[in-house]
């Protein structure tokens, strides 16, 4: 079983590409079972069909601690088995404590011992919190891609991130398997983020270009390859998820000073 | 003090009065004295600590010893591994223990400190050890937190590494350590080997010796830990405080787990000699049929004091079930039972002993003691069975009070004698018709005042 940690910019697309990607290696015979840690619950809303799922966080205050798999984990496109971890309304409480009671309970629940391929966890934004690091920590999640575009706060905060792998596997087992493109349509964008990502030590997994489709997919609430599997941005999501699938590249990124970045974007984005 | 409290149940949710439990941390720190040569450590604020350990000390009138993180602002900011990393160095440099027990607190918690991670960062000298138990308390309660930190022994210490050793691991639940004594002799009379853990024995009852050891003599080797992962079973005693790290043992070194409800009473005792003569195939030594029968004939000398008076049960699970059952076994009629452990296998298993006794009762887990105090006023009962807490609706009610589990803190000794085995069931029989005949004593009219009861 591979668990996968997926993490990038707040807005960068993470949701979009996690359900798009899963839907691929659904649709490729994988199991799967996909964990939203987000408060906003919306990591599984294309794969479900809408936002249908009852969060952990609301299932645990609305029942107590007795609570069964089946009340949290539905099955969702192609049998890919959907949570939502959930968490406080926004400006409250301790969104990155309901993703550590999440795992554990998913943990206890015995969600972890079926037969599954992959585990994909969507988190939210930075690692701003050891609540948002729970699932690259205790030998959860592997490896970890990160969704960046050529923007430079994009890449600013991929950069971050990278310091949280670094600090992490140093001590435990993640990796860095390499960093997806959400494409802007940001001018030489694919050289900046193939350099980008070879400055961390890592490398562009797959460059997933910008297509309106995805949107037309979204507000109706399917992944692209459910709503049109014969689109050009379908094969897309299947060349990266084959892309996943034969990775064999796992680094500790080398995350890089400020001033090197902004150099990095003066050399492809502006002067390129 | 509690003469306010109205009869009339309503319905609670956002309000609990008077819990029937504590903090998770002071179970794990507990369960953490009951290894040999152990510090346990506490990673958060110092208040926590004191607290912990000021209740402990409160039970056992003994010196509990634990350090702390000692978290400040700082530490909620920026996470707690400076702290536990400099006290990890601290403690060793300045305390010598063999092993730091480290239990988490609510701060740590939802600060999310990785502490895994932290421990392996850390300086820990050849041959010492660091270990850790999550213990957040907006979790279950002492008894979760007990659990946790024996569970973690195993996960830390357990190892399958050589041909069975042809003992058994007895897992005594969160009892006192003159229960765990019993424990060990019991398996000792019957010719068995065994490994307790955690064995608080001889930590916090230790002896008076004019010297002030930090660590007493008592407690489980970590040799022995290690070695349970050989052993041919564990038994483990109570579903909630012991029944997780018997099934971790069971699947992390293939140690079959055997649980049982605390041996209290007769059928308890018995089921735990029978689990024992299972595994091993020894038989049934004199000496304990000699003491379950003297239990038998004092049960039947005495059954006309207990016959159909009416119970009011309340503590931690594990002892609430055992002594439902054991008072049931003495003719006597539990009515209203709780626990402020949550838990649903807690009345999946009380209604399972109400039922086959044809006894109706109120039962909740999760419950308060001012739940018990309403349900009390709605139908009266002639004793109280609880921890000290329950003194003050003793009072309020006017009902026979025996002290029975944790924390006893305003009676002393009790954590010397045992109430596991034929010899606790002896003492509490005679705990409980006491209790019932002096009060018989203080209400006979002078001409009812009977010499002989």
């Amino acid at each position: 079983m591979r668990q996968v940690a997926i993490y990038g910019k707040g807005g960068i697309g993470k949701s979009t590409t996690t359900q798009n990607l899963t839907a691929a290696l659904a649709e490729m015979g994988r199991k799967i079972m996909v964990v939203g840690c987000d408060p906003k619950a919306d990591s599984t809303r294309m794969l479900l069909g809408g936002l249908s799922q009852k969060t952990v966080m609301d299932t645990l205050r609305e029942e107590g601690e007795d609570i069964d798999l089946e009340d949290i984990l539905l099955p969702g496109f192609m049998g890919i088995r959907c949570v939502e971890s959930g968490g406080p309304e926004p400006g409250v409480g301790c969104a990155g404590r309901g993703i550590i009671t999440s795992i554990n309970m998913l943990e206890s629940l015995g969600a972890y011992e079926s037969d599954l391929d992959y585990v994909f966890y969507d988190v939210l934004g930075d690692v701003v919190c050891g609540g948002f690091a729970m699932p690259i920590r205790e030998g959860k999640a592997q490896e970890i891609y990160i969704v960046a575009s050529g923007e430079l706060m994009a890449l600013y905060a991929a950069n971050n991130i990278a310091k949280g792998i670094q600090k992490y596997a140093l001590s435990g087992g993640v990796r860095l398997g390499g960093i997806i493109c959400n494409s802007r349509n940001v001018d030489e964008e694919l050289e900046l983020l193939t350099a980008f990502a070879k400055e961390l030590g890592s490398h562009l997994i797959h460059f997933v270009p910008r297509d309106n489709i995805v949107q037309r997919a979204e507000i109706n609430r399917k992944a692209v390859i459910a709503f049109d599997p014969a689109c050009t941005q379908a094969d897309e999501y299947r060349t990266l998820a084959s892309s996943v699938e034969n990775n064999d590249m796992f680094v500790v990124p080398k995350p890089m000073h400020t001033d090197r970045l902004e150099e990095l974007m003066m050399e492809f984005g502006i002067l390129g | 003090m509690l003469n306010h409290t109205p009869n009339e149940v309503s319905e609670r949710t956002g309000l609990v009065v008077n819990p029937a439990k504590t903090c998770q941390p002071i179970g794990a720190m507990y369960a953490a004295l009951g290894i040999h040569n152990c510090l346990p450590h506490s990673h958060g604020s110092q208040g926590c600590c004191s607290f912990h350990r000021m209740h402990l000390t409160r039970h056992f009138r003994d010196p509990v010893a634990a350090s702390t993180s000692s978290f400040t602002e700082g530490a909620s900011v920026f996470g707690g591994s400076a702290n536990l990393k400099t006290s990890i160095k601290n403690v060793f440099s300045i305390y010598k223990p063999d092993v730091i027990a480290v239990n988490t607190t609510c701060l740590s918690e939802t600060i999310g400190d990785d502490l895994p991670t932290i421990i392996n960062e850390s300086e820990v000298p050849e041959g010492k050890y660091v270990f850790h138990a999550n213990t957040p308390s907006y979790v279950g309660s002492h008894v979760t937190g007990f659990s946790n930190m024996v569970k973690a022994m195993v996960t830390t210490f357990s190892k399958k590494e050589g041909p069975c050793n042809g003992k058994v691991n007895l897992i005594p639940g969160y009892t006192e350590p003159g229960d765990m004594r019993e424990l060990k002799r019991i398996a000792k009379v019957m010719g068995i080997e065994s490994i307790l853990f955690p064995d608080t024995s001889g930590v916090v009852d230790s002896p008076m010796t004019g010297r002030y050891e930090m660590y007493p003599a008592g407690g489980t080797k970590v040799e022995d830990l290690v070695d349970s992962g050989n052993s041919l079973a564990t038994i483990a005693m109570g579903t909630f405080a012991s029944e997780a790290a018997a099934n971790e043992l069971d699947k992390k070194c293939g140690v079959p787990a055997h649980v049982l409800p605390l041996p209290i009473g007769v059928k308890g005792t018995d089921q735990l000699i029978l689990e024992l003569i299972k595994i091993t195939g020894k038989p049934v030594p004199y000496e304990l049929e000699e003491e379950r029968g003297q239990v038998v004939d004092v049960m039947t000398d005495t059954h006309h004091h207990f016959h159909g008076k009416k119970v009011a049960i309340f503590g931690d699970p594990d002892h609430v079930i055992a002594i439902t059952e054991f008072v049931i076994g003495l003719g006597m009629k539990p009515i209203h039972i709780v626990t402020g452990t949550p838990g649903s296998s807690f009345d999946r298993q009380i209604n399972a002993i109400l039922d086959a006794a044809n006894i109706k009762a109120n039962v909740k887990n999760l419950g308060d003691l001012f739940t018990l105090h309403q349900w009390m006023k709605k139908e009266p009962v002639e004793l109280l069975i609880g921890n000290t807490y329950g003194k003050y609706i003793a009072r309020a009610e006017d009902v026979p009070f025996v002290r029975f589990g944790f924390p006893n803190m305003d009676r002393s000794v009790h954590s010397y004698f045992p109430v596991v085995g034929y010899k606790g069931a002896l003492r509490l029989i005679e705990m409980i018709s006491n209790a019932l005949l002096d009060r018989v004593d203080r209400d006979a009219a002078d001409e009812d005042f009977e010499l002989v009861l």
